[in-house]
């Protein structure tokens, strides 16, 4: 058959065909009436194209039943999940996916809290140590953040609101669990690098300041939100290895196979952990920083909140096994 | 073709073309969505500055909702493109042609750091000049392709009309009428002198040079098309 009596017998087909996707493409638009032709357009849409390649029929007429047969494919094969059954899935599946993998998250809380305590130890018992990591004029500034006559404690400005913190956590926070985790990819080490380095930090400022005698401030004011805080930052960081140990060692599988399997997993840790963090940087702004709770008060709250999350990650999705979480 | 075409076998059985899109058109389809973050930042910035320093906090979790979500919503709520991509031209699927979901296409927005490193994007570049489908970083973990759209027209291609439908003296090979139909479709995006310059090469075959050559060539793609003789 030449191309002119094709086209010409099943112009009306394809138009038709097209006129559905449309419709099929556009959320908003109405619903077509019935799609039980569906599949079967789709079908003869596919036949016509093998034909017009194999028959030889143009470039222009073999280009456009490839777009309408490409189109297709993506409706039928698409998948749509619904918003509130994937969070309540997303809740348990974060988890039971950090207690699979949890050598990496161990790692990561071995190369993160090490070094934290090290130098708490290390900065409390003599602040020479602090001043090895950390420069003066910041420490300076630390300390005055957590002066008992302020009236929020880890700010600098008096004058930053409490919804200003909270933007700034967010966007900083959230922003470094994100990076801790992509730069796992460099063969793992920018996730080390990263944890390392806010351990180091971390435990010197807590280290010096609990030697200059500020420790009360201090302590009260990041024991509660540090229980969302750094778990999230561990479990990001041990998502990050995830995706170094793919590239590293990825066993049977060709590398790039493995990394796209460790990468559904790591985002799914990451973005967990992101979440985590929103919430820690909500206690950080409105409650930790308050001057006007007793830290007595603070200390209870952070030990509600430090079971809470170490029993969800123990306990939340055990037993109930589903095939493809 | 020359062109870089990825090939995905559906379970009908047949071979759909994909066309993944190269750096420099996805390089755009990036500054113009940039451009247009920056104008919202812009816009927004003025207007939360009434609000003093809890504003500024409302522009940071502004800045960070959209500089990480900007293209994951958009992918997944409007068909694989952000606005930067559908002015280009551009879609992102996934490899087997599949609509891209909310998983692949986070983690293409998160991955987006390491192709940054160390700077302008210097990986995502080298990445996508390494392999033969120009995906970056993000794109091979995520299992996504950035393609070039399938046109959305239904309109077939506008054809020569004066031609009056001759067949060649000597029989053609199936490439070679696929080339002269091609030619044929073609020569309303070419300049004359292109269409003429491409039409003298088959002087062997029109015995004829220029227009005239140009419109025989016409006549015979609508013979081989099968127009009535």
């Amino acid at each position: 058959m030449k191309q002119q009596a094709f086209e010409t017998l099943h112009q009306e087909a394809w138009d038709a065909f097209e006129t559905l996707l449309r419709r099929l493409e556009t959320p908003a638009g109405e619903a077509p009436s019935s799609l039980a032709d569906m599949p079967a357009q789709y079908r003869l849409v596919c036949h016509h194209l093998a034909l017009a390649r194999e028959r030889g029929y143009s470039a222009g007429l073999v280009d456009r039943l490839n777009g309408l047969a490409l189109r297709g494919h993506q409706r039928l094969y698409g998948i749509r999940q619904g918003a509130l059954r994937g969070a309540l899935r997303f809740f348990v599946a974060f988890p039971r996916l950090a207690r699979k993998r949890w050598r990496a998250m161990a790692l990561a809380a071995l190369v993160f809290y090490g070094p934290a305590t090290a130098l708490t130890f290390g900065a409390k018992s003599n602040p020479e140590v602090a001043y090895l990591v950390e420069d003066p004029v910041s420490l300076a500034s630390m300390e005055s953040m957590y002066q008992s006559d302020t009236k929020k404690f880890g700010r600098s400005g008096e004058s930053d609101t409490d919804v200003a913190m909270f933007g700034f956590y967010i966007w900083n926070n959230v922003r470094i669990n994100f990076q801790v985790f992509a730069s796992g990819l460099i063969a793992g080490l920018g996730s080390l690098v990263f944890l390392f380095w806010n351990g180091v930090h971390g435990g010197a400022v807590a280290g010096y300041l609990t030697h200059q005698g500020l420790g009360r401030n201090f302590w009260s004011f990041v024991a509660t939100h540090s229980a969302l805080e750094l778990t999230s930052l561990v479990i990001a960081g041990g998502a990050g290895l995830l995706l170094g140990w793919s590239l590293l060692f990825p066993g049977r599988r060709s590398r790039r196979q493995a990394l796209i399997l460790a990468a559904k997993e790591g985002l799914i840790l990451v973005m967990g952990s992101a979440l985590m963090d929103v919430g820690a940087a909500g206690f950080e702004a409105f409650w930790s920083s308050s001057a006007l709770i007793p830290v007595r008060v603070k200390f209870i709250a952070a030990a509600i909140l430090w079971t809470l999350v170490l029993a969800y990650f123990l306990f939340v999705g055990r037993g109930r096994v589903d095939a493809d979480a | 073709m020359i062109d870089t075409v990825r090939t995905v076998e559906t379970p009908e059985g047949i071979a759909l073309e994909l066309r993944p899109a190269g750096p420099v058109a996805r390089g755009l389809a990036w500054a113009l969505d940039m451009g247009i973050r920056a104008a919202i930042y812009l816009a927004a910035g003025m207007g939360l500055a009434f609000f003093g320093k809890a504003g500024l906090g409302l522009l940071a979790i502004l800045v960070f909702l959209l500089e990480w979500f900007y293209p994951v919503c958009f992918e997944v709520l409007w068909e694989g493109r952000t606005p930067g991509k559908l002015a280009l031209g551009l879609q992102v699927l996934m490899e087997d042609g599949r609509p891209e979901g909310w998983g692949p296409a986070m983690l293409r927005s998160l991955l987006m750091f390491v192709d940054f490193l160390p700077g302008f994007y210097g990986t995502g570049l080298m990445a996508m000049l390494c392999g033969r489908e120009g995906r970056r970083i993000g794109d091979l973990a995520a299992g996504t392709l950035v393609v070039h759209a399938p046109r959305r027209s239904a309109a077939k291609a506008a054809l020569p009309s004066s031609a009056r439908p001759m067949l060649p003296r000597v029989p053609l090979s199936l490439s070679e009428q696929r080339a002269l139909a091609a030619f044929a479709e073609r020569t309303a995006t070419l300049t004359s002198e292109r269409t003429q310059e491409l039409a003298n090469l088959l002087e062997p075959l029109t015995g004829l040079r220029g227009e005239e050559g140009v419109a025989r060539l016409h006549a015979y793609a609508a013979g081989i098309r099968g127009e009535r003789l």
